[in-house]
């Protein structure tokens, strides 16, 4: 009953008329974005952040505002994979299986609605768990001390080098790298500076939002001149038809959806999975399960309904961690984290008991949110494909410029600037080489408190490291980090080369 | 090859962060471990994950031809011109070159890329300055 009370409390947070308008603006913002190949949750996300700190929002409506984004770019990446076969964001890539041969059979009106029914089930669902798993998973983290913390940080980056890429060492190198680019500027325990090299700029540390906006947004802009992808989609492909899918559709799909939700959620929960596992493994599982007929692939509504309802329900897991642990799980979280800590709130077991407003208004928005998405999605869906109509000419010199504009409205200062150039480049050039960048935001948002956590407990134990591994709970976090790290150089190459498969050339950004 | 190289680059880049680590000036108040240690455990993972990508190198990646490179090139001159001209040139004037100049290098018209430049500007000075009151760069000219 606690949590139905609070719960209740959180709508009367939620429902004010500037949430309200701010969860609308940020539904309507994500399913554009969503669309948009070119522009995922990841990157939607970090280019609104600058907005949200504009606008002078405090805790819980920014939040409102970029989980909204967040969640319609769950909904809106599934557009542009059914009627143009090109995901709108990497999530949305295994829709293109079945959902673009419906649109070639005529189908594209029902795969749409369907797919949107699909991703509000998902997402209602996992919004269901967020709050049933969170408060648990915060009694357990209640008991963390500094050692289980930073055996818990050591976990989130190796599951997630386990999942992210192709490459277990290029995964582990961009953790370092994030890592090492946290360590710049003063010393928080001595007061020392270090790799400051002298200049003034570099004392308060690298501000993760300059790196976050270079290296996602930026790097989309040098990708798309390298290929100069200037056009637009054929617009002749984007014939809707009928806007509702027929009830025996509905009912077809119905066990599909609530398998695979629960499916997504606990893919979404895993540290270092996030969204676009949760799509895979559903499809994956559904076309196993139920494929009897070998019509997957082939224009099956079951194939459509699956990822989707798979992807929003993990988008929703992957705020498990990030709420109750301050671990983010994906790209999208980790930029979620990020505006929580610029604006001084730190996510975790404390963020419960003492900013339970900012929780519970955050999950009551989610559920608003949602409603608000399964109506602009489902009979203003033509609305959204005209949107996929703007050329990417236009639209990439349009996010390049708000990049700037964010940054420079954040600090003031071309010297920031110039780091988010830096990171820009480095964004591109780590891309072609197939490094992920997620670990690399996660290094550098959770560098701080990894190393400070560290030190706290070595120096609570008098200088002894072996306490790192002295408790029960850090030895068993240290296993599933292992384990986590080991297993996908077995089993994952196979896993992760089929994902990877369908992956386009822009908007891959993992979430 | 390229991985080759990347993972020299990352060795390298290792034992910089690991030199200048070492370089650290220890403040006479100090807890037990330092603010050397982290860095240091960071620069090994650095470097094993470097030499690891240069002795197991994935397949060759795509890169651009010449002609490309120079564009990104030439993108990353604008824009840091860009960074640096916007306090003196002021947020509309600056911004319309820039977003004219990356319209026009992703295939726009003359006519399509100042549409664009001067429209992304002057949008977002509307949308940002105007009505959410965003301090922009001031130029000479009050904008």
């Amino acid at each position: 009953m606690d949590i139905l009370a609070s719960l209740g409390d959180g709508f009367g947070i939620a429902l004010t008329w500037q949430n309200l308008a701010l969860a609308l603006l940020g539904c309507f913002l994500g399913t554009i974005m969503g669309a948009l190949p070119g522009l995922g949750p990841s990157n939607g996300v970090a280019i609104l952040i600058p907005l949200a700190f504009t606008m002078g929002l405090g805790a819980t409506p920014s939040l409102i505002l970029l989980t909204s984004v967040y969640y319609g770019a769950m909904y809106g990446g599934r557009i542009s994979s059914i009627l143009l076969n090109i995901p709108g964001d990497e999530p949305a890539m295994m829709t293109c299986l079945d959902g673009h041969p419906m649109a070639k059979k005529g189908m594209a009106g029902e795969a749409l609605s369907l797919s949107g029914v699909a991703s509000f089930v998902g997402a209602f669902i996992a919004t269901w768990g967020l709050i049933l798993l969170a408060p648990q998973l915060v009694k357990i983290a209640l008991l963390f001390g500094p050692a289980e913390y930073f055996a818990l940080f050591a976990l989130a980056f190796m599951t997630l080098g386990g999942v992210s890429s192709t490459n277990q060492a290029k995964s582990a190198f961009a953790a370092a790298l994030g890592l090492g680019l946290a360590t710049i500027g003063v010393d928080t325990q001595t007061g020392v500076p270090r790799f400051t090299f002298g200049e003034v700029h570099l004392y308060d540390g690298l501000d993760f939002l300059v790196a976050i906006v270079g290296l996602f947004a930026l790097s989309e802009v040098f990708i798309f001149l390298e290929n100069r992808h200037g056009g637009n989609a054929d617009g002749s492909k984007l014939k809707i038809g009928k806007l509702y899918p027929p009830m025996s559709m509905l009912k077809a799909c119905t066990p599909t959806m609530l398998r695979t939700s629960v499916l997504g959620f606990v893919a979404g929960v895993l540290p270092g999975a996030g969204a676009s596992l949760g799509s895979f493994i559903s499809y994956s599982m559904e076309k196993r399960l139920v494929d009897k007929e070998k019509t997957f692939g082939t224009g099956d509504p079951r194939g459509v309904a699956a990822p989707e309802a798979g992807n929003n329900a993990a988008a929703g897991g992957a705020l498990v961690p990030m709420l109750a642990l301050g671990v983010p799980g994906s790209g999208t979280t980790a930029v979620l984290l990020a505006v929580l800590l610029s604006l001084n709130i730190t996510p975790g077991p404390l963020l419960f008991s003492q900013n339970p407003d900012v929780v519970w208004g955050l999950i009551a928005a989610l559920f608003i949110a949602n409603f608000m998405l399964l109506a602009m999605n489902i009979p203003m869906v033509g609305l959204f494909t005209r949107i996929l109509m703007v050329p990417s000419r236009v639209l990439m010199p349009i996010v390049a410029m708000v990049s700037f504009v964010g940054i420079y409205g954040i600090s003031g200062s071309s010297f920031d600037l110039l780091v988010m150039i830096g990171f820009g480049v480095m964004g591109w050039v780590l891309r072609k080489l197939d490094v992920p960048l997620v670990p690399i935001i996660l290094g550098t948002l959770l560098g701080n408190s990894m190393e400070n956590n560290l030190r706290r407990a070595v120096t609570i134990d008098n200088g002894n490291w072996l306490t790192l591994f002295d408790s029960p709970l850090s030895l068993g976090l240290w296993a599933i980090a292992i384990v986590g790290f080991v297993l996908p150089l077995f089993f994952g190459r196979k896993v992760k080369a089929s994902m990877h498969e369908r992956r386009d050339e822009e908007g891959s950004i993992s979430d | 090859m390229s991985d080759r190289i990347f993972g020299v680059v990352g060795i390298l880049l290792a034992i910089a962060f690991a030199v200048s680590a070492l370089a650290i000036e220890e403040s006479f108040l100090s807890d037990a471990v330092g603010p050397k240690a982290f860095p240091l455990i960071i620069a090994a993972v650095l470097g094993l994950s470097s030499a690891a990508i240069a002795l197991r190198p994935d397949p060759e990646p795509q890169w651009p031809a010449l002609g490309r490179l120079v564009e990104v090139g030439a993108a990353v001159v604008v824009m840091i011109l860009y960074a640096e001209l916007l306090p003196v040139a002021g947020f509309v004037i600056a911004t319309a070159f820039a977003a004219t100049y990356l319209a026009w290098r992703l295939g726009s018209g003359l006519l399509g890329s100042l549409a664009t430049g001067v429209g992304t500007s002057l949008g977002i000075y509307v949308i940002f300055h105007l009505v959410l009151g965003l301090s922009l760069a001031r130029g000479p000219l009050g904008f």
